[in-house]
């Protein structure tokens, strides 16, 4: 038998692994929908709150937009997407907790699989709260970013939320408790405020303005951000794809890393 | 009579004791408490510090001294749903039914979360009290000011805690008091945390008038960027002590319902 017909049903299995773990996350939506209420609505609070507080930012000189709606609207889909994979990790925390996810590790599917089913359904679960955002920011004003601003708002969407997913998986593999929800969540939504979320860069001020520069998350914000405010174009949205690789693979070595110590 | 009022206080101590320490010694519980409103302060007087050129902004010495009461009130906020999340996963655990099974006041088990609750609140106000001193605040209203915001603001985690310890006996799961946590930004963004009420766009500036929190953290204000009013002051006062009895009446009636449930 040739080595390419040896691997084929290893293959099979492993994207029967992956399907089967984001069914599992699927599910989860529909036979407990009052779990993901809260992160389906986050976002969109925060966008209206933060909207009604600041809304009036855009009457300082220098602010690039007149509508803060349309300012704030990819920050708000960025935190959507952190909110979601910081549910994934604490999922994986309460599996961890009740004991299911050991009875997953011994199974004999590969760690990079049972990863990659966490993470796709995080990348695709981060797409409801998006949407659902979406229709209320046009209801109340939003700019249309046209098609193409839109599509890359929500393959950034779900870029994030595999970024947000693999940073909650990996510490939900250090604590292994729902404890450590708050961090998962906490430290998503930092990386996401400290970009030009309220402000454009020339408006931060003091160190913040410092730290937007050099945060990736800057990127993926502005490359988001681009067809509300304005066009697009392939120089504001390169960074931002680059940023997302680079985040995402960070957060999966050590989530990788997680699951060979829990398994040591 | 005095033996157990004696030996509800000492509940109380102790119970308020632990919940102390089981704060400080989990990172993942205490970080968020101080961690998050701390860096939400630093990005938002960063992000928004351009905000005191509006002209319609009162005037204050600088953005952060306005921005420290909310931060003080959004902290303890989440304290008091952290308090919720671990009196839930107490109960989860079974700890909490054994301590009801133990011949002492369930009221005294609440109390006692609370209790620590209330002394992370005063530790919290301390802690941006330090960090606006650091930073150049200089607060108006001087020692005696200051020593009002501690009072204060440990008055308010003690009424929040009420709260968020009802929705943790209601439910008795951490995932539901954990999912609350948006709603405790609601509750900040509909009053003025972050910005004066004079400048927010509708309707939370309809709301954020008569919002409980917004007399709270004008309370707090106050002597930080001004002087003290009467009037402000007992309105803080008030709202407080109302929050404070919705807590225990929530609490009482979730205690009383699990009573009748057997658990």
């Amino acid at each position: 038998m040739g080595r390419r017909s040896l691997r084929a049903p290893i293959v099979r299995s492993d994207v029967e692994t992956v399907r089967a773990l984001v069914r599992r996350a699927m599910n989860e939506i529909t036979r407990v929908p009052g779990a993901a209420i809260p992160g389906v609505l986050a976002p969109t609070i925060f966008f209206l709150g933060l909207t009604a507080v600041f809304g009036n930012l855009t009457l300082l000189p220098g602010f690039d937009s007149s509508s803060y709606q349309s300012f704030l609207v990819p920050v708000s889909l960025m935190q959507g997407a952190a909110f979601t994979g910081a549910a994934t990790g604490v999922n994986l925390a309460r599996d961890i907790e009740q004991g299911w996810f050991d009875r997953l590790l011994s199974s004999p599917a590969p760690r990079p699989v049972l990863l990659a089913g966490l993470v796709l359904s995080a990348s695709l679960r981060a797409l409801i709260p998006a949407f659902f955002l979406l229709i209320v920011a046009f209801a109340i004003g939003a700019h249309w970013p046209g098609l193409l601003g839109l599509g890359i708002a929500l393959v950034i969407v779900m870029g994030m939320g595999v970024v947000a997913a693999t940073w909650g998986t990996s510490l939900a593999l250090r604590f292994r408790t729902q404890s450590a929800a708050p961090l998962m969540q906490v430290g998503m939504l930092l990386a996401v405020l400290m970009t030009t979320a309220y402000a454009p860069l020339e408006l931060l001020t003091g160190w913040l303005q410092e730290v937007a520069r050099i945060n990736p998350v800057t990127q993926v914000v502005e490359a988001a951000r681009q067809g509300f405010v304005g066009s697009v174009t392939w120089g504001e949205t390169w960074p931002g794809f680059v940023a997302l690789a680079g985040l995402a693979a960070l957060f999966t070595f050590t989530a990788l890393r997680g699951m060979r110590r829990m398994t040591l | 009579m005095i033996a157990r009022l004696a030996a509800d206080t000492r509940v109380v101590a102790a119970l308020g004791t632990r919940s102390v320490k089981q704060t400080v010694r989990r990172p993942q519980l205490a970080a968020p408490l101080l961690i998050f409103p701390t860096a939400l302060l630093a990005i938002q007087t960063g992000g928004a510090g351009r905000a005191v050129d509006l002209p319609e902004f009162p005037p204050v010495e600088s953005f952060l001294a306005f921005m420290l009461a909310g931060a003080m009130v959004q902290s303890v906020l989440l304290a008091g749903n952290s308090g919720g999340i671990a009196l839930a996963l107490d109960m989860e655990m079974g700890f909490t039914d054994r301590l009801f099974a133990a011949p002492i006041s369930r009221f005294g088990v609440v109390l006692g979360r609370l209790a620590g609750t209330a002394m992370l609140g005063a530790v919290m106000a301390l802690w941006f009290i330090a960090i606006g001193l650091v930073f150049g605040v200089s607060f108006q209203e001087g020692i005696v000011g200051v020593l009002w915001v501690v009072v204060l603001v440990s008055a308010t985690a003690l009424a929040f805690g009420g709260i968020g310890a009802a929705i943790a006996l209601r439910t008795g799961r951490a995932s539901v008091v954990q999912g609350l946590f948006p709603l405790i930004f609601v509750i900040l963004f509909l009053s003025n945390a972050f910005f004066p009420i004079n400048l927010l766009l509708e309707p939370a500036h309809s709301v954020a008038e008569y919002n409980p929190l917004s007399f709270i953290v004008e309370g707090i204000r106050e002597p930080i960027v001004g002087s003290f009013s009467a009037t402000a002051q007992l309105k803080a006062i008030a709202s407080v002590l109302g929050l404070g009895a919705l807590g225990i009446v929530l609490s009482a009636a979730a205690l009383r319902g699990r009573a009748r449930r057997g658990s």
